[in-house]
C-alpha cells in the first residue's frame, strides 16, 4: 500500500475519531445536565465552540512556547491515537499500527500533558502552574495501576502490539481481557476515572477553585485546538481501552464495525460519567493517594495472577 | 446588668445613661476615658465582642459622634458607647489593641470621615475609595450631587417621580377607596 | 514624507503608559489597539452565527447584578441550553455583563477586563444604573452613563431586572450579531482615546498600562 493513501486513510480515521470524541463530549454536557435537572445545551455545542474559538479577530500570544503549547496536545492527541488499531482488521481504520505499539502509546498519553505544561507556563497566569502541578501529579499517580494493568496484559498475551492483543480476544465475549483478566481491567477502569478527569478527579481543571486550570490563558485559536485535542484524545483513550480490555471492534462490515466502536466507547465512557455525576470532588493529596492506594494493589495481583498462576 | 452601670457611674465620667431596650443600652463617655471603659467593658462585664465602630457627622455642634457597639454573649445584651470628638482636625485614640479587627473600621473612618486614628496599622491606605482626592466623602458639607455632576456624565432626559404618587396614578387608582383604606385603623 | 517625520509618527501612536513605573514600562506593550478589518462575508457570516450561538459570559459579578448571574446556571432558567456558558477568564469569554452599578474601583477593574478580552466582545449592560446612573446618580463614587467608558451593545433596564430580562437580553444580542450589528471592539479602538480620557478623568490612580493587552 502507497505511503498516500495510508495518509488519506488515517485522515479519515483523525476525523471520525475527532467528531465522535466531541459529539460524546456533548452528549455527556447533555447528560450531566439532566441529572442537574436542567435541559442542557445541544449535543453540537462543542463544534460551535471550536467555530467560535477560530472566528476570533485576535489572539494574544505571550512567546514561542505558549504557541507550541497547544501543538504539543495536539500532537500528543495525534499520536495517541495514530498508533492504536481503531477497528479489527479494517484496512481504512487501522491507523500505523505496528509491534510494540502498546509501549509508544503510553509514551504518547504523557507527552501531551507535557508539552500543554510549558505552553501554559509561559502565559504567566498563577492558576497555569497550579493546574499543571495537580495534573502532572495525578497523572503520575494514575499511570501506576494502568501500566501495571498494561503489564499483566503484555505478560499474559505475550506481546506488545495492540493488534495482536485484538486478535487474541477475538471469538466470543468470554475471551475478552474482562473475563480473562479482571484484576487488570478494574485497576484499568479505576485510573480511567482520573484519565477523564470526571467529577472525583476534576482536580486539574477544578472550575470552581482555579478556573479551569492549565488552559486559563490560552485563547481563541490556542483554545479552539485545545477542544480539538480533547474530543480527538478523549476518543483515542476510549479506543484504547476498548482494544486492551473489551474485545475491540471488529466486524467483516466495516459500518457495523464503526457501530460497535461507538457503543463500545460510549458504554466505557459512561462508567466514569456514572460516578462523576455521583460523588464530589476529591482534593489532590486525596486524589493521589486513593490511586497509589487501592488500584495499585489490584493492579500487582493481577501482574502476580498472570505470572504465577 | 444594674452592677455594670453603677460601676461605670462610680468609676468613669459616664453620662446620658440611656436604657432603650431590654438588650440595648446607651451611654455617653468622655475621650480621655475611651480606653479604660472599652477595657471595664470587656474584660470585666463580659461585653467581648466588638460589633462595629461607627460615626456620625454632627456638623450643627461642630462634633464627630463615634459610637463603639459592643455585644456581650453572656449577658445577651448591647452595649453602646458614645463618644464626642470635635470635627476639626478629627483625631480619636485607636482601640486596636483592645479588639485587633478595629483597626479596619479604624481605616474606613480615616477615609469616609477623615477621622484620624495615630498609631492604629495601615490607617493610611485607601479602603474603597482609590485616588481620592476630594474632601472625605461622608462628612456632611460634601455636595455629592454636585460632586457627580461636575464628574459623571449625565445622561439627559432624566426624571424622577414621588413613588407614592406615581404607584397611586398607575397602579392603584382606586386604592384610597379600598376597604383597607377606608378602615381607618391604619 | 521622510524617514524621520515616519519615525515622529510612529512615537506619537505609541502609548505612554505613564502610570507605570520605568521598570514596568518594559515589562507591557506600548502599542494602540488597531481596528480589524472584516473577512470575507460569508465567513463573516458564518462566523456570526457560531459567535451567536456560543456566547461565553465573563464570570465577573459588578455590583448587585451580579446575583441575577446565578439563577441562569442552575436548573430554574438553564441558560446553557442558549449555547450560552460563564467563563472565568476575560481571554476565553466574549460577553461581559455589567451588573448594575459600577463604582470607579470597579469601573478600573471592568476597563482591564474588557481590554484583556479577545474580540469580537460584547458588553450588556444590565439595570438603570448603568443606563443614566439609577437610584446613584447622585453618588460620589458611581459612574452614570456607562457608554462613556466602554462601548454597550445591549441595555437591560430595570431595578433588578430579572433573569428572564436578562435571558431577552441575550436573545436581542443574537439577532444583532447575526445581523453584524455588534461591534464594539473596533468602535473601541477608533475611539480609543476619547474613552481613555474619560476614564483617566475619574481613575485618579492609574497604575496600569494604558491598553491592557
Amino acid at each position: 500500500m502507497s505511503i498516500i493513501t495510508k495518509i488519506l486513510y488515517a485522515i479519515i480515521s483523525v476525523i471520525v475519531a475527532t467528531i465522535w470524541g466531541l459529539t460524546l463530549g456533548g452528549i455527556v454536557r447533555k447528560l450531566y445536565a439532566r441529572v442537574h435537572g436542567r435541559y442542557g445545551p445541544p449535543f453540537w455545542q462543542p463544534f460551535i465552540d471550536i467555530f467560535k474559538n477560530h472566528g476570533k479577530r485576535v489572539a494574544i500570544s505571550h512567546g514561542y512556547m505558549f504557541y507550541l503549547g497547544p501543538v504539543f496536545r495536539l500532537a500528543g492527541g495525534l499520536g495517541t491515537y495514530l498508533f492504536i488499531p481503531v477497528i479489527f482488521g479494517s484496512v481504512v481504520f487501522s491507523n500505523f499500527s505496528m509491534a510494540g505499539d502498546l509501549l509508544l502509546v503510553m509514551y504518547f498519553v504523557f507527552f501531551g500533558q507535557l508539552g500543554m505544561a510549558l505552553g501554559a507556563g509561559e502565559g504567566g497566569h498563577p492558576y497555569s502552574p497550579i493546574g499543571v502541578a495537580r495534573g502532572l501529579s495525578q497523572m503520575s499517580s494514575f499511570e501506576v495501576p494502568f501500566s501495571l494493568s498494561v503489564i499483566a496484559i503484555a505478560i499474559q498475551y505475550h506481546t506488545l502490539n495492540i493488534t495482536d492483543i485484538v486478535a487474541a480476544q477475538q471469538g466470543g465475549i468470554l475471551n475478552w481481557t474482562l473475563f480473562t483478566n479482571p484484576l487488570a481491567v478494574i485497576a484499568a477502569m479505576i485510573s480511567m476515572l482520573g484519565m477523564n478527569m470526571h467529577s472525583p478527579f476534576s482536580i486539574v481543571l477544578a472550575p470552581q477553585e482555579i478556573p479551569i486550570g492549565p488552559p486559563i490563558e490560552m485563547n481563541s485559536s490556542f483554545l479552539a485546538t485545545l477542544q480539538t485535542n480533547r474530543g480527538l484524545f478523549g476518543a483515542a483513550k476510549l479506543v484504547l481501552f476498548m482494544n486492551l480490555y473489551f474485545g475491540g471492534a471488529a466486524h467483516p462490515n466495516i459500518f457495523v464495525a464503526l457501530l460497535i466502536m461507538i457503543a463500545k466507547t460510549f458504554l466505557i465512557y459512561m462508567f466514569s460519567v456514572f460516578v462523576g455525576a455521583a460523588f464530589p470532588r476529591f482534593r489532590p493529596e486525596q486524589s493521589i493517594r486513593f490511586f497509589l492506594k487501592w488500584p495499585t494493589l489490584i493492579g500487582i495481583a493481577s501482574i502476580i495472577l498472570v505470572a504465577y498462576f | 446588668m444594674k452592677d455594670i452601670l453603677t460601676n461605670l457611674e462610680q468609676n468613669f465620667a459616664v453620662s446620658n445613661i440611656e436604657k432603650k431596650r431590654d438588650d440595648l443600652y446607651f451611654i455617653n463617655v468622655e475621650k480621655k476615658q475611651i480606653i479604660s471603659v472599652l477595657t471595664y467593658l470587656k474584660d470585666y462585664a463580659e461585653f467581648t465582642h466588638l460589633a462595629f465602630l461607627q460615626a456620625v457627622d454632627r456638623i450643627e455642634e461642630n462634633q464627630f459622634q463615634l459610637t463603639y457597639m459592643l455585644y456581650s454573649f453572656q449577658h445577651k445584651t448591647n452595649f453602646a458607647v458614645r463618644v464626642l470628638i470635635k470635627r476639626d482636625n478629627a483625631e480619636m485614640i485607636s482601640i486596636h489593641k483592645l479588639w485587633k479587627h478595629a483597626w479596619q473600621y479604624q481605616r474606613e473612618l480615616k477615609e469616609m470621615f477623615g477621622i484620624n486614628f495615630p498609631d492604629s496599622p495601615r490607617v493610611d491606605e485607601s479602603f474603597v475609595l482609590e485616588g481620592w482626592e476630594e474632601m472625605p466623602p461622608m462628612r456632611r458639607d460634601f455636595d455629592t450631587l454636585e460632586y457627580s455632576t461636575k464628574t459623571f456624565y449625565q445622561r439627559p432626559g432624566r426624571s424622577t417621580n414621588d413613588p407614592k404618587k406615581y404607584m397611586e396614578k398607575k397602579l392603584y387608582k382606586d386604592f384610597a377607596k379600598s376597604p383597607v383604606i377606608a378602615r381607618k385603623d391604619g | 514624507m521622510n524617514k524621520k517625520d515616519i519615525k515622529n509618527i510612529e512615537k506619537e501612536m505609541k502609548l505612554a503608559n505613564e502610570g507605570l513605573t520605568e521598570k514596568e514600562r518594559t515589562l507591557f506593550s506600548d502599542a494602540r489597539p488597531s481596528k480589524v478589518d472584516l473577512q470575507n462575508k460569508y465567513f463573516e457570516k458564518f462566523f456570526n452565527w457560531a459567535r451567536s450561538q456560543s456566547l461565553w459570559f465573563l464570570g465577573y459579578g459588578t455590583g448587585c447584578g451580579a446575583i441575577e448571574l446565578r439563577p441562569l446556571m442552575t436548573s430554574r432558567f438553564d441558560i446553557f441550553r442558549y449555547g450560552i456558558a460563564p467563563r472565568p477568564s476575560p481571554r476565553q469569554s466574549s460577553v461581559f455583563i455589567i451588573g448594575g452599578y459600577a463604582s470607579i474601583k470597579t469601573i478600573k477593574r471592568i476597563v482591564r477586563s474588557y481590554e484583556q478580552m479577545q474580540g469580537p466582545k460584547f458588553v450588556i449592560a444590565l439595570g438603570s444604573c448603568t443606563i443614566n446612573g439609577g437610584m446613584y446618580y447622585d453618588s460620589y463614587y458611581t459612574i452614570n452613563r456607562l457608554d462613556h467608558y466602554i462601548p454597550v451593545d445591549i441595555y437591560v433596564a430595570g431595578c433588578m431586572p430579572r433573569p428572564e430580562a436578562l435571558i431577552a437580553g441575550f436573545q436581542k444580542l443574537k439577532k444583532m450579531i447575526i445581523a453584524g450589528k455588534c461591534d464594539g471592539m473596533n468602535k473601541y479602538a477608533e475611539n480609543f482615546d476619547w474613552y481613555k480620557k474619560n476614564q483617566k478623568k475619574i481613575i485618579k490612580d492609574w497604575n496600569m498600562p494604558d491598553y491592557n493587552w
